[in-house]
C-alpha cells in the first residue's frame, strides 16, 4: 500500500490519470525512435546534424544527405509512427470493448477482412508500387464486414455474446476470409507478387503518398477512441453495471469497434498485415501503468509509434541492402515477447 | 418513491415475475425475501432498468419508461451481488465510476466528482484504502467499496442485491448498520434482497415475500416471518422467537427415530 491519501488541505484523491512522467517518457521514446530512424541507414548521418536540419537550423548536411533525410527517411518514419500508434490504440480499444486481453484486430477477423478488401483493390488496379487510393476504404469495408460477421456468429447461439464464443467466431471468420483472400491472390498471377509483398508488411518509401492517404483515417480514429477513454473504463464493469451507471453499453461499444476497425483497416491498407503490435504495446503499457484506458490509450499511441518505428529500422537494416518484411520483424520479436508477457502477467488470461 | 403495477417479466419462456404490485415510500427500507427462484433478483433488476417487462414502473413519481439511462442512474443506484471488478482497479477509481451519470458523455470528471468520491470514501472509512487495488480487499471491505460507489452516485434510491451473502455474521451486521446509517443520514430509499430472514427482519422496516413471481405477503417483519408462512413458501421447519419485537428465525431439525439395538 502506497500510503494514505487525502491531505489536511482538503480532498485530494489519486485517481487514474496520465502522469506527466509517463507522458514525457512516451514523447521521449517517439523522439528517440524518430531520430534513430532518420540517422541510421545505408548512409549513416550525424544525429546532431539531422536534428538541426529538422528544426530548420544550419545542419552542414549536403544536398544529397538532405534529400535522404527529408524525402526518403522522414516519410517512412512518419508512416511507421502513424501505423504503430494506430494499431496500438485500436488494439487497446478492442481489448477494452471485449474485456479480453487477447482481443485484437487479428483475432476478430478485422485484419483478414481488411486484407481481402485490399487484395481485391490491388488485383483490380494493378498499376505501380504505391497503395491504391481506394485501399483504405476497401480495407475498412472488409474489416467492418468481418467484425459484423464475427459478432453475428458469436451471438447466434442466442442470449448475450460471451467473449469466448466471440473470439472463436473471430478465428473462424479470419480463416475463412484469409482463404478467400488467398484464392483471389492466386487467381491473378500478374499481381501476385505485389499482393504478397503487401501482405508480409512493408512501409513504402514512395514519399508522402501513403502518409497523406492514411492521415485522415488516423485523425478520426484517434479522436473517437481518445474521446471514449473514460467510457471504456465504465464498460470494464460489464454491460449491466455500465447501464445501471447510465451508459448505453451497446452503443458505446459499437462506436468504439467501428472506430478501431477504421484505424486498423487504414493502417493495414498502407502497411500490410503487421501483427502483434496491437497486443504487445497495450499489454506492456498496462503492466507499467495499470489498466485504466484514460492512461493506456494515450500511452499506446506514443509507445506504439516508437515501437513500430524501431521495428521498421530493424527491418531495413538487419539484412541490408535487402529488406525484411516488417511483419516478419514484429512477429519475430513479438511472439517470444508476448509469451514472456503472458507468463509474467500476474493474472492469467481468461477467455470468458 | 417506487411504484410497480402488475409487473411481469419473462426470461426465456419462464414467467419469473407474474403480476407484482409494490409501493416503496421515500426513506423506507424494504427487503424482498422469498425462496430460491421466487424472482427476488429479477424484481430488483427490473427496478434498476436492466430487464424489460410488462406493467408500469414509476421512480420518484416519474414513469420509468420516460427516463433516459442517465436520468435513471441519477435516481437509482444498484449494488450488484457479484460485481465485475476490472483488473487492477484501485478503490478511488472504482468509486469514481459511481459518478458516471454526473459526467458529460465524453467529458472527464471535475472537482465536484472528486469531492463526492472523497465524501463517499470518508463515510465508509475507506480513505486509507483509496490507493489499494479492489481485488486485494477482504469481503467486508469490498462490500463497503461497492456501497461507497453507490453513495457517490448520489441516487435517492439504492438497490442492494444480497449485500451480505458472502460475509461472516459480524461483517453482515456491520454492512447493514452502515446501510441503515447512510439511509437515515441521506434520506435514501433502500430496497434489498435478502436470504437471511432474521437479518432482513431486523433491519428492514417492511418485508415483501415473493413466491413464484408473485407477492404473497407484504408487511412488517412480525407479520411476514411466521412459522406458517415459512413452512408454506419455503418448505422450512422453523421456530420464530421474538427478540425485542424482531422475529428471530430458528431452523430446527426433527429428531429422527433411531434404530436401537
Amino acid at each position: 500500500m502506497s500510503g494514505a491519501v487525502g491531505t489536511a488541505a482538503g480532498p485530494s484523491l489519486q485517481t487514474a490519470r496520465l502522469r506527466p512522467g509517463w507522458l514525457v517518457a512516451g514523447i521521449a521514446a517517439v523522439a528517440a525512435a524518430t531520430v534513430a530512424g532518420l540517422v541510421i541507414g545505408p548512409a549513416t548521418l550525424s544525429p546532431m546534424a539531422v536534428v538541426r536540419q529538422l528544426i530548420g537550423l544550419h545542419s552542414g548536411l549536403d544536398s544529397q544527405q538532405i534529400a535522404i533525410v527529408e524525402q526518403i527517411r522522414l516519410p517512412r518514419v512518419v508512416l511507421a509512427l502513424l501505423v504503430g500508434a494506430t494499431l496500438s490504440i485500436s488494439g487497446a480499444s478492442y481489448q477494452g470493448v471485449f474485456r479480453n486481453p487477447l482481443a485484437d484486430p487479428y483475432l476478430l477477423g478485422a485484419a483478414a477482412g481488411a486484407g481481402l478488401g485490399v487484395t481485391i483493390v490491388i488485383v483490380g488496379a494493378a498499376d505501380g508500387a504505391s497503395t491504391p487510393a481506394a485501399a483504405p476504404a476497401a480495407a475498412f469495408i472488409g474489416a467492418l464486414l468481418a467484425v459484423a460477421l464475427t459478432y453475428a456468429l458469436g451471438t447466434s447461439g442466442g442470449g448475450r455474446p460471451s467473449t469466448a464464443t466471440l473470439i472463436l467466431a473471430g478465428v473462424a471468420v479470419a480463416s475463412f476470409l484469409t482463404a478467400l483472400q488467398t484464392y483471389v491472390q492466386q487467381r491473378n498471377q500478374d499481381t501476385i507478387r505485389q499482393v504478397y509483398v503487401w501482405i508480409l508488411g512493408r512501409l513504402s518509401t514512395a514519399g508522402w503518398h501513403d502518409v497523406l492517404l492514411l492521415l485522415p483515417y488516423v485523425i478520426v480514429t484517434w479522436t473517437v477512441l481518445l474521446a471514449h477513454r473514460r467510457v471504456l473504463d465504465v464498460l470494464a464493469v460489464g454491460d449491466d453495471e455500465a447501464m445501471s451507471l447510465g451508459v448505453n453499453a451497446r452503443r458505446s461499444r459499437l462506436i468504439v469497434i467501428v472506430a478501431a476497425s477504421l484505424g486498423t483497416a487504414a493502417a493495414v491498407s498502407v502497411s500490410g498485415l503487421i501483427g502483434f503490435v496491437g497486443i504487445i504495446v497495450p499489454h506492456t503499457v498496462r503492466l507499467l501503468v495499470g489498466g485504466s484506458h484514460r492512461v493506456v490509450l494515450p500511452l499506446s499511441i506514443l509507445f506504439g509509434a516508437a515501437f513500430l518505428c524501431m521495428a521498421d529500422l530493424l527491418a531495413r537494416t538487419l539484412a541490408s541492402p535487402a529488406e525484411i518484411p516488417i511483419g516478419v520483424v514484429t512477429a519475430f520479436f513479438g511472439a517470444p515477447f508476448f509469451i514472456v508477457v503472458l507468463r509474467t502477467s500476474r493474472r492469467s488470461v481468461r477467455l470468458s | 418513491m417506487i411504484t410497480c403495477k402488475s409487473v411481469a417479466v419473462t426470461l426465456g419462456d419462464k414467467a419469473v415475475l407474474d403480476g407484482v404490485d409494490l409501493r416503496v415510500e421515500r426513506g423506507e427500507w424494504l427487503s424482498i425475501v422469498g425462496p430460491n427462484g421466487a424472482g427476488k433478483s429479477t424484481l430488483l433488476r427490473f427496478i434498476a432498468g436492466l430487464l424489460s417487462g410488462k406493467g408500469t414502473l414509476h421512480l420518484g413519481g416519474r414513469p420509468a419508461a420516460s427516463l433516459s439511462l442517465r436520468e435513471r442512474a441519477l435516481l437509482v443506484a444498484l449494488v450488484p451481488q457479484s460485481p465485475t471488478i476490472p483488473d487492477g482497479i484501485r478503490v478511488a477509481d472504482y468509486v469514481l465510476l459511481g459518478r458516471t451519470p454526473h459526467i458529460r458523455a465524453l467529458g472527464m470528471e471535475g472537482a465536484r466528482d472528486i469531492a463526492a468520491v472523497h465524501d463517499a470514501l470518508e463515510h465508509l472509512d475507506l480513505v486509507p484504502f483509496s490507493d489499494r487495488e479492489v481485488a486485494t480487499l477482504s469481503g467486508g471491505e469490498r462490500q463497503r467499496v461497492l456501497i461507497a460507489r453507490a453513495l457517490a452516485q448520489g441516487a435517492p434510491i439504492v438497490l442492494l442485491d444480497e449485500p451480505t451473502t458472502a460475509l461472516d455474521v459480524g461483517h453482515q451486521q456491520q454492512v447493514l448498520e452502515l446501510v441503515d446509517h447512510l439511509r437515515r443520514e441521506h434520506a435514501l430509499t433502500v430496497v434489498t434482497t435478502m436470504h437471511d430472514l432474521t437479518l432482513a427482519g431486523q433491519y428492514a422496516e417492511r418485508l415483501v415475500l415473493l413466491d413464484a413471481g408473485r407477492v404473497v405477503v407484504d408487511g412488517p417483519a412480525s407479520e411476514v416471518l411466521t412459522e406458517q408462512n415459512l413452512a408454506r413458501y419455503y418448505g422450512a421447519k422453523v421456530r420464530i422467537i421474538h427478540d425485542g419485537g424482531h422475529p428471530v428465525v430458528l431452523p430446527f431439525r426433527e429428531e429422527r427415530t433411531r434404530d436401537r439395538r
